[in-house]
């Protein structure tokens, strides 16, 4: 079926989606939503994509859920429909690392889905925020619950409760995003980062974002744990012996994904 | 939108935007406020005006806050915030004139003060008539500094002579100006505005892109460190070497004739 709501395209190992509908600064829609979680897991599936980057435009990543498609919805509606979480679900199953390239609006559903994500780079020109409250709701695809886990209770419940947005610098400093670039460069630069993470070992590269994943999950005796059993599995991969032997007899490794 | 108290010029891609309150000393009220923010917006949107110059009808600049309208909202049971005021009015000004990636030249024809001080402060460049004249004034009236004058000042002149400004009050001539490196250059009443249309559509001219990323990372040096400013213009440079008037600068420069720029 022809896409109508996202671009997808393949960067050598690295996996595009652009959210396309610039009209309504890629508001997320249900029809949206079907579609990334479509591509999402059939990058996950596919071998010869290592780490997928999801972008808007310049103006925006995503100014937040379609509002048009909820302002007649019902409780009862909104459970049966569930386009919001059952789509951003499938994108926390996604076993390969996914970024998010953000600039200008990244609002509501649209900073949930760039916090769905494992990294978010920005461009200076973003904006982030939980707007909902305006509108008479709260988040509600994990803006609660990951916002605080990026930048801290306090300052997550100003932004939630008073629905201010905060630029990209700001958001650099609370660590919601890991690097700010130029506009010109910003998501070049996310497809050079997934590029380089794209050339890793790809077992190890899954392990390794499980068990960060898990931080929010495990008190941390459990998360060592954890940890422990990941890292002892990776002395049964040809990739360990490669890589180990490649270090020693300095040379490039050539991993094989096993 | 047609404005009340500014006159919106463009010729040759220079837009010139003039303070037209006459009566009040170019004097801000909220018209004032409005129409600049909206001709600063006009003029980032559009990509034919490559150079900016700023400038006020008759013999002052820009007096800063027109006080008339605030004492009358002192006197009301709302009263007034102060604050809130800045945000929305000067704040946003000079936010905008830092961030136009474009060169702003101020034509100080005459008094610059408060506000005006910081408008002129915020622009690139400043021309100044031998006329022009510049004070704080803040502390006239009781007031802190605002519209950056606290950030920009000491920047442009060093924290001594900014303090003494704010301080005292004093009125600074042209050319004390001048020697303090408040203004780039003075001329004659006369020569003013033709000297600065001069420069300004010489700047038209120049690559636009390569100036605004030279304003982006000025903007940035004030604060950040050694490490990340040089990582910074590894970024800027990344951009502009990819615009087509590096190639032709390069080209003109091999093949010995002048580049012509277009800005892109």
């Amino acid at each position: 079926m022809a896409l109508e709501n996202i671009v997808v395209s393949t960067d050598g190992a690295v996996g595009l989606i652009q959210l396309n509908r610039p009209k309504v600064l890629n508001a997320l829609s249900g029809a949206l939503m079907i579609e990334l979680g479509d591509a999402v897991e059939a990058m996950d599936k596919d071998a010869s994509i290592r780490c997928i980057v999801i972008h808007g435009s310049e103006r925006a990543f995503s100014a937040g859920a379609d509002i048009d498609q909820m302002k007649t919805a019902t409780p009862v509606s909104m459970i049966e429909n569930n386009w919001i979480n059952r789509n951003f679900d499938r994108l926390r199953h996604v076993t390969k690392p996914i970024i998010a390239a953000v600039s200008g609006y990244c609002l509501g559903g649209g900073c949930e889905l760039a916090m769905s994500c494992d990294i978010i780079l920005a461009s200076e020109t973003a904006q982030f925020g939980q707007p909902e409250i305006s509108i008479g709701i709260i988040p509600g695809a994990g803006g609660t619950q990951r916002l605080p886990r990026a930048i801290g209770k306090s300052r997550a419940m100003e932004l939630v409760l008073t629905g201010k947005f905060i630029g990209a610098r700001e958001a650099e400093a609370r660590g919601l995003v890991s690097r700010v670039a130029p506009v010109e460069l910003y998501l070049e630069e996310a497809k050079t980062l997934a590029r380089e993470i794209a050339s890793k070992p790809p077992v190890a590269v899954r392990f390794a974002k499980e068990a960060i994943n898990k931080v929010y999950e495990l008190p941390l005796t459990e998360g060592l744990d954890y940890e422990s059993r990941l890292f002892h599995v990776l002395f049964s991969t040809e990739d360990q012996k490669e890589g180990m032997a490649a270090f020693v007899e300095k040379r490039k490794p050539e991993w094989k994904g096993k | 939108m047609a404005y009340q108290t500014i006159l919106y010029d463009k010729s040759d891609g220079v837009v010139t935007i003039t303070l037209n309150r006459p009566d009040k000393s170019n004097a801000f009220d909220d018209v004032l406020i409005a129409d600049m923010i909206d001709a600063l917006k006009q003029v980032e949107r559009d990509a034919d005006a490559r150079a900016v110059v700023i400038t006020g009808v008759g013999k002052n600049f820009c007096a800063g806050q027109d006080l008339g309208p605030m004492l009358e909202r002192y006197q009301s049971p709302e009263g007034v915030s102060f604050g809130a005021h800045l945000r929305k009015s000067y704040n946003v000004i000079i936010a905008r004139v830092r961030a136009l990636e474009k060169p702003v030249i101020a034509a100080i024809n005459g008094a610059a003060a408060g506000a005006g001080l910081g408008l002129t402060c915020a622009c690139d460049l400043r021309y100044a008539s031998e006329a022009a004249k510049f004070r704080m004034a803040f502390i006239g009236i009781a007031l802190a500094p605002d519209s950056a004058t606290s950030f920009l000042l000491p920047r442009l002149i060093g924290l001594g002579r900014a303090t003494e400004m704010a301080f005292t009050n004093d009125l600074i001539d042209a050319p004390t100006a001048l020697q303090y490196g408040l203004v780039n250059r003075v001329f004659a009443p006369e020569d003013l505005l033709p000297k600065t249309h001069e420069l300004a559509t010489r700047l038209a001219q120049s690559p636009t892109k390569s100036i605004g990323l030279t304003k982006r990372a000025f903007n940035r040096s004030f604060s950040v460190d050694l490490e990340t400013a040089l990582e910074n213009e590894a970024n800027l440079q990344e951009i502009a070497g990819h615009t087509a008037d590096h190639i032709e600068g390069v080209q003109a420069f091999i093949d010995k004739r002048a580049p012509q720029f277009k800005g892109k």
